[in-house]
C-alpha cells in the first residue's frame, strides 16, 4: 500500500500548494513536540494546594458514582476492601494486580479474603489494582499497563478497587503526561551518552508510552436508551478507590 | 451504505409524521444542550479552550503530511503497523486482509463513524466473517439493520420498546416471558448476551478520536468500557481512522479532550479515556499481539486548502446535531447517509458528492447555533453557503428554483425596483388582511402557510422609516 501512503501524502502536499516542508521547518515542529508546551490549563486543580487539591479529588470522582474511601496506611487496605466487599454483598474473593506496589499490603490479616495474583478472568467479580496517578480536575484516574498491571484487572470484573496514595494526586491531565514521561521515557542524565534527536523511541529504544493508559472517570455507563444513564454497560459496574492518606503530597 | 441524501425531502416527512421518533428526538433536545450548558457554566475556561482547540487542529492540519510520517514512524517503532487507504474501498481490503490473515471468524467493533462510512459491516459479512457491534446504540441498531442516526448515540431515534422488540427478536434463546420493561434490563441483557462475544473475538477494531504523532498512540474515548473490551481480549487490535485525527502531542490533546466531553455529553470528562500505543509489550498478561492503524483519505486531503478544510477539524462530538432545529425535528435517518446534522451537511457532499447531497446544505435556517456550540469553532453556515453557491455554479437545482433565484437576484441588484414592489406588495397584502390581520392562505406562498398564519403587513416598512429618521437627524445637525 505505498502507493497509497505516497498517493494520500502528495494529496496533501498539493492542497497545501507545497513541497515537502524544509528542514528548517521540520526542525520547528519538533521542537514544538519536544518542548511539550502546555496548553490553557484550567485554574479549578491548578492553584489548589495539595489538601484542597485532594479534597477537588475526591468530591469530582464522587460526582460521578466512584465511591472513594480514606485510609491512613497501607496496612488498612485488607479491612477496608473486606468491609467494602461486605457492605456491597459481594463475595471475599479478588483478583490483585501481580505488581510489587500491592506486595507490602497485608493480606494475610484477612485470613477469609481469596486473593488470587495476576490477570482478570472472565470468571472474576472482584479486581484490585494499583495506579499511576489521580486528576483532581475531573476526578479521574490514570492506570497504565505492564506486566504488574495488566489492562483486563480494569476492564473484565463488575467491581474494580483501585490503591491511590494522597501523593499521587496531581492537578491537571498534563501533570499526568510528565508523570508518564519520568516513569517510562527519562530524561538522559548528565554524561549519560546523547541519544539521537527527533528519534521516536525512548531511552533504549523502547516505545514512548506502555502500550495501554487507561484515563478511568467513575464506572462504566451508557445513555443509549431514552438517555437514561445506566452504570455497569460492558466494564465495571462499581469504581471504588481505597485513598491512603500515609505521605503528604510530594506534587 | 448506500446514500439517501438526495431524498431528504421525502424523508424528513417520514420523520415528521413519526411518533416514535418524534417522542425520542423530544428526549434529546432538551437533555444534550442543557447537560453542556451545566458543564460549560463550570469551566470558565471554556471558550478560551475553544479557542486554542481551533488552534491545534489549524496547526495539525496546515503540518498534516509531516505529522503523519511521524505519528506512522512511532506506530512503527511500538511495533505497531499503519496501513493507508485512499478509498473506503482500500480500506475495507485492508481490514478484510487482515482478519482472513489471522483467520477470524468473530470481531468484535467498537463505535466508528470512519467504519460506517466505509460500509465495513457488510462487507465482512460478504466474506464469512460476523463483526458484532458493541456499544449499546450500535448493537441495538445493528439488530435493527439499519444506520445510525446521531454520531454519539446511535439508536437515539428509537424508544425502549422498540429496543425491547429487537432484543426478543434477536435473543431466541433466552426466555421470551421475560420482562423487558426498562432501560436497566435491557442495558444488563445487552451486557450479558455480549460478554462472551468479547472473549471469542478474534479481531477488535476500534475508532479513534485522536492519533497522537509525538508517541504513535490511538486514543479512544468512551464511556461502556466497550471499546476497551473490544482491544484488549482478541489477538489484534485494527484501529481505523480518518487522517485529519491527528494531534502533535499529548498536550495538545488534552486540550482537545477538555473540550470533547463536556460538548459532547455535557460530562466533565468521560469515563474511559484510553491511550494505545502499538501491541501487547515483553511481560505483559494480555493486550492484542498485534496493532494495525488503517489511515483512512476518502475525499479529506482534497478539503485542504480550500473553503472546506475547516470542516476537517470536527472532533465529532455531535453539539452541532444535537443544537440543530432542523436535525431535532427530522432525526438522523432524513440527512440519508451516516453524518447527519450541520457537520453531516458540509461533510457528505464532500464524501458522497453535491449530486447526491445537495439537500442538506439547503436544511439550514441559519439560525447559526451550531457554529456557536461547535468546540473548535467550525463556520458550518458559511460553509453550507458555500455549497449552496456551487450547486447553483453548477446548474445543480431545479430549473425553476433556478429562475425564481435569477429574477430574486434581477431585484435585489436594483434597490428602486425592489422597493418599489417591496411597497406595493406590502400595501397590497395590508389591505386585503386587515380584517383578520393575518392570512390563511396565499399564492405561491402554500408550503409556507400550510403549517402557519401569515401575519398581514402593518403601517410603514422599515427601509421608508429608516430613511424619515436619517433626513430628520441630518435636519437637526
Amino acid at each position: 500500500m505505498s502507493a497509497a501512503r505516497d498517493d494520500i501524502l502528495g494529496g496533501i502536499r498539493r492542497a497545501l500548494r507545497r513541497g515537502p516542508l524544509s528542514a528548517d521547518q521540520a526542525a520547528e515542529l519538533t521542537e514544538r513536540i519536544a518542548a511539550h508546551r502546555r496548553n490553557l490549563v484550567p485554574a479549578r486543580a491548578a492553584a489548589l494546594d495539595p489538601a484542597a487539591r485532594i479534597d477537588l479529588f475526591v468530591a469530582m470522582a464522587e460526582e460521578v458514582q466512584t465511591t472513594v474511601a480514606r485510609v491512613s496506611s497501607e496496612l488498612d487496605i485488607p479491612a477496608e476492601v473486606a468491609r467494602y466487599l461486605a457492605a456491597e454483598n459481594l463475595p471475599a474473593e479478588l483478583v490483585v494486580a501481580p505488581d510489587q506496589s500491592l506486595d507490602a499490603i497485608p493480606w494475610d490479616t484477612r485470613p477469609l479474603l481469596h486473593i488470587r495474583r495476576g490477570r482478570a478472568e472472565a470468571q472474576d467479580a472482584v479486581s484490585l489494582t494499583p495506579c499511576l496517578a489521580g486528576v483532581a480536575e475531573t476526578g479521574t484516574l490514570m492506570l497504565a499497563s505492564g506486566p504488574g498491571t495488566p489492562t483486563t484487572l480494569n476492564f473484565l470484573p463488575d467491581t474494580h478497587i483501585v490503591v491511590l496514595h494522597a501523593g499521587q494526586i496531581v492537578a491537571s491531565y498534563e501533570d499526568g503526561w510528565d508523570l508518564l514521561r519520568a516513569r517510562f521515557n527519562p530524561p538522559p542524565q548528565a554524561g549519560e551518552v546523547d541519544r539521537p534527536t527527533g528519534g521516536p523511541e525512548g531511552a533504549d529504544g523502547a516505545p514512548l508510552l506502555p502500550r495501554t493508559i487507561n484515563l478511568i472517570t467513575g464506572p462504566s455507563r451508557t445513555g443509549d436508551i431514552e438517555q437514561r444513564i445506566q452504570l455497569g454497560a460492558h466494564g465495571p459496574r462499581r469504581l471504588h478507590i481505597v485513598l491512603v492518606e500515609d505521605a503528604p503530597s510530594q506534587v | 451504505m448506500q446514500p439517501t441524501s438526495h431524498s431528504f425531502p421525502a424523508n424528513a416527512r417520514a420523520g415528521l409524521a413519526d411518533p416514535i421518533l418524534q417522542t425520542a428526538l423530544g428526549l434529546a433536545r432538551t437533555g444534550f444542550p442543557q447537560r453542556r450548558q451545566e458543564a460549560i457554566a463550570r469551566l470558565p475556561e471554556f471558550e478560551e479552550l475553544r479557542e486554542q482547540g481551533r488552534a491545534i487542529k489549524d496547526h495539525a492540519l496546515a503540518n498534516l503530511d509531516f505529522y503523519l510520517e511521524l505519528y506512522e514512524r512511532n506506530v512503527t517503532a511500538a511495533g505497531g503497523q499503519v496501513h493507508w487507504a485512499r478509498t473506503a474501498e482500500e480500506a475495507r481490503a485492508t481490514v478484510l486482509a487482515i482478519c482472513r490473515a489471522a483467520n477470524a471468524k468473530i470481531v468484535t467493533k467498537g463505535k466508528s463513524m470512519v467504519a460506517e462510512e466505509i460500509a465495513l459491516n457488510d462487507h465482512l459479512e460478504q466474506n464469512g466473517i460476523t463483526p458484532v457491534e458493541t456499544d449499546l446504540g450500535e448493537y441495538i441498531i445493528q439488530l435493527r439493520h439499519e444506520p445510525p442516526s446521531h454520531i454519539i448515540a446511535p439508536a437515539i431515534h428509537l424508544m425502549k420498546e422498540q429496543v425491547a422488540d429487537a432484543f426478543r427478536e434477536a435473543h431466541t434463546e433466552l426466555d421470551p416471558a421475560r420482562p423487558l420493561i426498562d432501560p436497566r434490563a435491557l442495558c444488563d441483557e445487552a451486557r450479558t448476551v455480549l460478554r462472551p462475544r468479547f472473549l471469542a473475538a478474534d479481531v477488535g477494531i476500534t475508532g479513534a478520536n485522536f492519533l497522537v504523532a509525538e508517541t504513535g498512540s490511538s486514543i479512544i474515548v468512551t464511556n461502556e468500557g466497550n471499546g476497551d473490551l473490544t482491544q484488549i481480549l482478541p489477538r489484534i487490535h485494527i484501529v481505523i481512522t480518518g487522517i485529519e485525527k491527528i494531534v502533535p502531542t499529548l498536550e495538545d490533546a488534552a486540550t482537545l479532550l477538555r473540550l470533547l466531553a463536556r460538548s459532547a455529553t455535557g460530562q466533565e470528562f468521560s469515563s474511559y479515556t484510553t491511550i494505545s500505543t502499538g501491541p501487547r509489550r515483553p511481560g505483559d498478561l494480555d493486550g492484542p499481539e498485534e496493532y494495525h492503524v488503517v489511515l483512512l483519505d476518502n475525499g479529506r486531503s482534497a478539503l485542504l486548502g480550500g473553503e472546506f478544510q475547516d470542516m476537517l477539524r470536527c472532533l465529532r462530538c455531535a453539539a452541532c446535531l444535537n443544537h440543530c432545529p432542523v436535525y431535532a425535528a427530522v432525526g438522523g435517518h432524513a440527512y440519508g447517509w451516516v453524518y447527519p446534522g450541520p457537520m453531516g451537511a458540509v461533510l457528505t457532499p464532500a464524501l458522497v458528492g453535491l449530486g447526491e447531497a445537495g439537500h442538506l446544505p439547503n436544511a439550514s435556517s441559519f439560525c447559526g447555533r451550531c457554529e456557536s456550540v461547535c468546540p473548535v469553532k467550525i463556520p458550518l453556515p458559511k460553509m453550507m453557503r458555500h455549497w449552496r453557491e456551487r450547486e447553483f455554479a453548477w446548474r445543480l437545482n431545479p430549473p425553476v428554483y433556478r429562475s425564481g433565484l435569477r429574477l430574486w437576484a434581477a431585484l435585489a441588484q436594483r434597490p428602486a425596483l425592489y422597493h418599489a414592489l417591496a411597497g406595493t406588495a406590502s400595501r397590497v397584502l395590508g389591505w386585503a388582511g386587515q380584517l383578520r390581520g393575518r392570512f390563511r392562505s396565499l399564492p405561491f406562498a402554500a408550503g409556507w402557510t400550510a403549517v402557519r398564519d401569515m401575519p398581514a403587513p402593518q403601517g410603514r416598512s422599515f427601509q421608508s422609516l429608516w430613511t424619515e429618521q436619517q433626513r430628520r437627524s441630518e435636519r437637526r445637525r
